[in-house]
């Protein structure tokens, strides 16, 4: 498949998903129902599903998937291991933790913004800190493991703060953190979260092509004339943004930024800044995919989507990670 | 014409010192080779040269201005490098890694300007890469990725030209090959300096020889002027046999000192 092609068809494939998740749920609409709620005629009942839940349902899976998958493949590209993902570094943990954080003191009551800057304040913490062990840490594994250990502490502090949790209400708003999901978001949650994750999403893609000279090491790579430093700093910058904006919109969403860029990166010649975009777009149609199937699930209590996205990203990531190709690293 | 000066060079690392008083220069058209045993402070040398590491005292010039404080892209367009360490993250295709060598005038993967296409199938052509440019570097023998970095290095056209060890690991077959491109690239006008390991084909192949030993150059000239048992002794540390014969310098390690 030519690389061409391969954008073309998802980007075909990502809007047929998002209007699929227009049509289909509890209540199947027809075509002609959606398009004229589209278009702001038709029932006002219509009009509020459409407008209200699912569009921008599916719309948020689709920014929050660019986002992860995009941040992803530029940590792979920097970090220079197809492992390297927001979620598995303990980037989105860390993320999660400081937006928990905002709600369990009620700071995101007071401004629609403050729970986006929480999610990104913790993503960029993160990003920073494993960015300047990436300086000292030669061994990629350790710094994996470095990642680990993030998430685990994230994870610790999480369930402190749930087990510390005042009543059950913050408690449940808590939990959506810790599980994920794009459920009841609307424009205005999109519109408090979008500018951030776009400068972000902005940052990355003009920083690629110096991904592709991070293929022949730090040392060479400054030798063909990159600035390491920029560099790492448009990354890091790049994707705590991207993945914090994406976390204050869904909460902890792991694994798509491994799987997306694993396969697409064959198709684009293993260069890690051809693979930003389809990455992007593999990752938002992955989540939206997922959405959907969420909700058609005929389960009891609806499944969250970041606990699917873990149920089929967990796996594919010890198959990568087993599968890994020896490099001379 | 660009000219590589460095006068007093002095590299620390935390306490340590590892290369001082360094004072060299490399002009087109002439093969410089660096010898000295591991830890003389060969590769600090060369990193301080090429301003990827500020030197504590001295400077390092290209054109006249400090390579240290060069925006990173003008200097590659100077200068190319070729690092001891050449890990390769990705299995990538062999023109593309030879493509990266056009970083610094811009050239992005995938699409190359008319330019950078003919200084890449240049440089393809020059190491012999031709049948192997569609395959995947991880695909490939020690010699073959060997010959692939080399093939980078020239693509940047630049005038200039430091490789660290770029014969290590290469068998006697493979290693003449590098040093034979080396010498093409100098005859073409390009000035290389270059760190071995192997004194004969140092002598061989070098217009000059300097002998590192403590993070000093203790001996520079011709391979004529410099190249003798004492000084082998005082290098290395070793006993060597010296001659020459019609093919050039015969040199034998004979015991340890």
């Amino acid at each position: 498949m030519t690389p061409r092609l391969l954008i073309v068809l998802l980007i075909v494939a990502s809007v047929i998903a998002i209007l699929a998740a227009c049509f289909l749920g509890s209540t199947p609409m027809s075509g002609q129902r959606v398009i004229t709620a589209l278009l702001g005629q038709g029932s006002a009942g219509d009009i509020v599903v459409l407008w209200e839940i699912r569009l921008p349902r599916a719309l948020t899976a689709f920014v929050v998937g660019a986002a992860l998958g995009t941040s992803g493949a530029a940590l792979q590209g920097l970090l220079r291991n197809p492992l390297a993902d927001p979620g598995v570094l303990g980037v989105t943990a860390t993320s999660s933790l400081t937006a928990t954080f905002a709600l369990y003191y009620g700071f995101a009551a007071t401004s629609a913004f403050l729970l986006p800057i929480y999610a990104i304040g913790g993503a960029l913490a993160a990003t920073a800190l494993l960015a300047a062990a990436a300086i000292r840490i030669r061994s990629v594994v350790t710094l994996i493991l470095l990642g680990v250990g993030l998430s685990s502490f994230s994870a610790a502090a999480m369930s402190l703060l749930l087990n510390l949790a005042p009543n059950p209400f913050t408690l449940s708003d808590m939990m959506n953190w810790l599980l994920g999901s794009v459920a009841n978001r609307s424009f205005a949650d999109l519109q408090f979260a979008l500018p951030f994750m776009l400068a972000g999403l902005a940052i990355l893609f003009a920083s690629r092509r110096g991904l592709s000279a991070l293929t022949l090491g730090e040392e060479a790579a400054s030798g063909i004339g990159l600035n390491l430093r920029r560099q790492r700093i448009a990354v890091v910058l790049g994707a705590g943004l991207a993945t914090g904006a994406s976390v204050a919109l869904a909460g902890a969403i792991g694994f798509v930024g491994i799987v997306a860029p694993h396969i697409v990166r064959p198709v684009f010649d293993h260069d890690p800044a051809r693979s930003l975009l389809p990455s992007a777009l593999l990752a938002g149609l992955i989540l939206v995919v997922a959405d959907i199937g969420v909700r058609l699930m005929p389960t009891t209590s609806e499944l969250k989507l970041g606990v699917v996205a873990a149920l089929i990203g967990a796996p594919a990531f010890i198959w990568i990670a087993v599968r890994r190709r020896v490099t001379y690293d | 014409m660009t000219e590589l000066i460095a006068n007093n060079i002095k590299v620390d690392a935390g306490s340590a010192t590892l290369v001082r008083d360094a004072s060299l220069s490399l002009k087109p058209g002439e093969l410089v080779a660096i010898l000295g045993p591991n830890g003389a402070g060969k590769t600090s040398l060369l990193r301080a040269l090429l301003g990827l590491v500020a030197p504590a005292s001295g400077t390092a010039q290209l054109d006249g201005e400090d390579s240290a404080s060069m925006p990173a892209a003008r200097r590659a367009r100077l200068v190319s490098y070729l690092p001891q360490r050449r890990p390769l993250a990705w299995p990538n295709k062999v023109r593309d890694i030879v493509a990266l060598g056009r970083f610094a005038h811009g050239a992005a993967l995938g699409r190359l300007s008319p330019q950078d296409a003919a200084a890449v199938a240049t440089a393809i052509a020059a190491c012999d890469l031709a049948a192997l440019a569609e395959r995947n570097a991880d695909t490939l023998s020690g010699g073959e990725i060997a010959r692939v970095h080399f093939a980078r290095a020239l693509a940047a056209c630049a005038p200039l030209l430091i490789a660290d060890e770029p014969t290590a690991a290469l068998d006697p077959l493979h290693q003449l090959g590098i040093a034979q491109l080396l010498r093409d690239f100098v005859a073409d006008g390009g000035g290389a300096l270059v760190v071995l390991h192997d004194v004969s084909l140092a002598a061989r192949f070098a217009d000059r020889l300097l002998w590192m030993r403590d993070g000093q150059i203790i001996a520079a000239g011709s391979p004529a002027e410099t190249l003798s048992r004492e000084l082998i002794g005082d290098i290395y540390g070793v006993q060597a046999h010296v001659a020459k014969d019609a093919h050039g310098f015969d040199i034998r390690i004979v015991a340890q000192q």
